[in-house]
């Protein structure tokens, strides 16, 4: 019968329309400001750099060894070095990023700077509504809007930000070892824990550049 | 409704421009097709020379969304390409990783572990349900059918960008595979999920089927319409769907076998009248056949490592070589192409996209065709302009 597949179609679409009121499966959007989908715990957008304590300048466990910023496939990350140094999480003294920018309307969320950093200093945050009036300054990151504490990573990946703390633990209680075993043989240990954490004083974004 | 007389009366040869006398009557009438129609949006254009309704010359004209990425990849690691190839083919950037880290494998001989192995697989046949039922969505789309087979193809689609987004953290730019395996383990909860979303796909199809397959004004605009024929497809070097559609049995995943796909059975779908119905219907059973590797692949997946541990992220150095890495996405064959100097980045990066060359015979399928037919003909082609661009 001519119009046969017609109706048989419609049947289908009527099928969905009156299913979209019982069932949630077939009634799949959401009216997003209002209602918001459960976040899923994998996803990523843009990367942030983790601190562990209080202060975030301190904290920041980015040794500025710059492998992110020669890594990056779209170049959407600055870094400059500092001159001198500050005790790192297991209190070697280490460089840290006298500036470190990232310009989020470059950054294509890929992830590799996260991959090949050695010392779990950047991660990939959940934060999407970025949005700005400002085209340049306003979607160009430096270092304080990109530090986040290290319960803010825990609350965004918590499976993640468990493992990277065991490794990071891990490290610790490995470095200390080897610490004590060669104060026990130098017989007149310094300590590691006697380096005060001096906090050095960074320049001003605007200083280095000059 | 009769099918459109199709006068293929044309001068032997693939390539050669095609002898169509005009009947005389009036001036030909050129039209500009885009870049701006229904199914590219300010990346394709079409100019079409008309007799009337019928057409007489098509020139696809492209390059609107070149990115210079072969190039690009060249003047970076190879890592850096990766998170590059997932906006090749964006519908499905999956299958865009796979080949790509499989042409890096072939030139480094690095192996992949079994886990990974079988998580490709099942990457692979979840990103090509998504892409055939997207592509027959878009095609319906394109003949006025405004939405609804296209919502219900993203209805589906939409669970399968949810699996890709709790297993890569994306759900298009994944950037997931990896030299010598894949980036993150699934777990089983991840497991579970895809096998429920797995189990739901039949009655997709079965729904997609009854809403579009029988549909009389489907049949009467795609039956007889835009016949490519197999002789001329394979020496154009259409691959993929398309293909298949002309009745020529040639699937890489049964030619090369790469990967694991030698273990799984799946039949290969072939058309017999060549025409946009065929492509369409081509479509729909690849659709199960996938489902059946799908549910072979969930059922076998081992435990173990998803990466290989000699395999380094960074600052490898493969020897001098060249290797050509190919696989059946969802469009056809695509391919890299790598040759190595020994140093940290690639000499030369080239991209074999089945998008591109599917392309290549749009003209022969659409002269004296209706110039209506000529969107449903191009839709059929199922082509993604990332991909033939580049």
């Amino acid at each position: 019968m001519l119009g046969e597949g017609i109706l048989k179609g419609l049947a289908e679409t009527a099928r969905n329309f009156a299913g979209s009121f019982v069932s949630a499966d077939r009634l799949t959007t959401v009216q997003y400001p209002e209602q918001r989908i459960a976040p899923i715990e994998a996803t990523r957008d843009f990367p942030f750099l983790v601190y562990d304590g209080a202060d975030w300048e301190a904290g920041l466990r980015c040794v500025a060894c710059q492998i992110c910023e020669k890594e990056c496939p779209p170049q959407c990350i600055y870094i400059v070095k500092s001159t001198d140094k500050k005790p790192d999480y297991v209190g070697k003294q280490q460089f840290y990023p006298a500036r470190f920018d990232i310009d989020i309307s470059v950054c294509m969320s890929c992830q590799i700077c996260v991959e090949v950093c050695p010392f779990e200093a950047i991660k990939m945050d959940t934060e999407f509504e970025l949005s700005t009036t400002d085209r340049f300054g306003g979607l160009l990151h430096d270092r304080k809007e990109l530090a986040k504490s290290n319960e803010h990573y825990h609350k965004i990946h918590p499976t993640e930000a468990l493992e990277v703390d065991a490794r990071l633990a891990e490290e610790k209680a490995k470095t200390e070892a080897k610490a004590k075993a060669a104060a026990a043989k130098a017989a007149a240990p310094p300590g590691t824990a006697a380096a005060a954490p001096q906090k050095p004083v960074p320049a001003a974004p605007g200083e280095t550049t000059a | 409704m009769s099918a459109v007389d199709l006068k293929l009366e044309r001068t032997e040869g693939w390539n050669r421009p095609p002898v169509v006398e005009p009947d005389g009557e009036g001036e030909l009438l050129e039209v500009a097709m885009g870049p701006h129609h229904p199914s590219t949006h300010g990346v394709f254009r079409m100019d079409v020379a008309l007799d009337g309704e019928r057409v007489i010359r098509l020139k696809p004209v492209f390059g609107y969304l070149h990115r210079n990425h072969e190039k690009l990849a060249e003047g970076m690691s190879y890592l850096g390409s990766m998170p590059f190839t997932d906006r090749l083919d964006y519908i499905c950037p999956l299958t865009n990783n796979w080949a790509y880290a499989l042409a890096v494998e072939k030139l480094t001989g690095q192996q992949v572990p079994e886990r990974a192995e079988y998580l490709r697989v099942i990457l692979g046949e979840l990103t090509r349900v998504m892409n055939h039922a997207s592509a027959i969505g878009f095609l319906i789309q394109e003949m006025g059918a405004s939405g609804t087979p296209l919502m219900y193809a993203f209805k589906e689609r939409e669970k399968v960008l949810d699996l890709f987004e709790a297993l890569t953290g994306a759900r298009m730019m994944v950037n997931y595979m990896r030299f010598g395996g894949c980036r993150v383990d699934a777990t089983e909860s991840w497991l579970a999920g895809a096998r429920k979303v797995v189990a739901g796909l039949p009655q997709f199809v079965d729904e997609f089927e009854q809403l579009l397959m029988t549909n009389e004004i489907l049949m009467a605009r795609t039956q007889g319409v835009g016949i490519l024929r197999p002789e001329l497809a394979i020496n154009a070097g259409v691959t993929g769907p398309m293909l298949r559609a002309s009745g020529v049995n040639y699937d890489i995943r049964k030619v090369d076998g790469y990967g694991i796909y030698n273990r799984f059975k799946f039949r290969v779908p072939l058309g017999e009248h060549w025409d946009v119905y065929d492509r369409f219907m081509i479509r729909l059973l690849e659709i199960r056949e996938s489902i059946g590797i799908l549910e072979q692949a969930l059922k076998d997946i081992p435990t173990g490592p998803v990466m290989d541990p000699k395999a380094k992220i960074r600052g490898f150095r493969p020897k001098p070589g060249e290797a050509y890495g190919r696989i059946e996405a969802p469009k056809g064959e695509l391919g890299f192409y790598l040759i190595s100097d020994g140093g940290p980045n690639p000499y030369r990066y080239r991209i074999r996209p089945p998008s591109l060359i599917n392309l290549t015979i749009l003209e022969d399928m659409c002269l004296g065709q209706n110039v209506a037919d000529v969107v449903l003909i191009f839709g059929s082609v199922d082509i993604v302009l990332g991909e033939v661009d580049r």
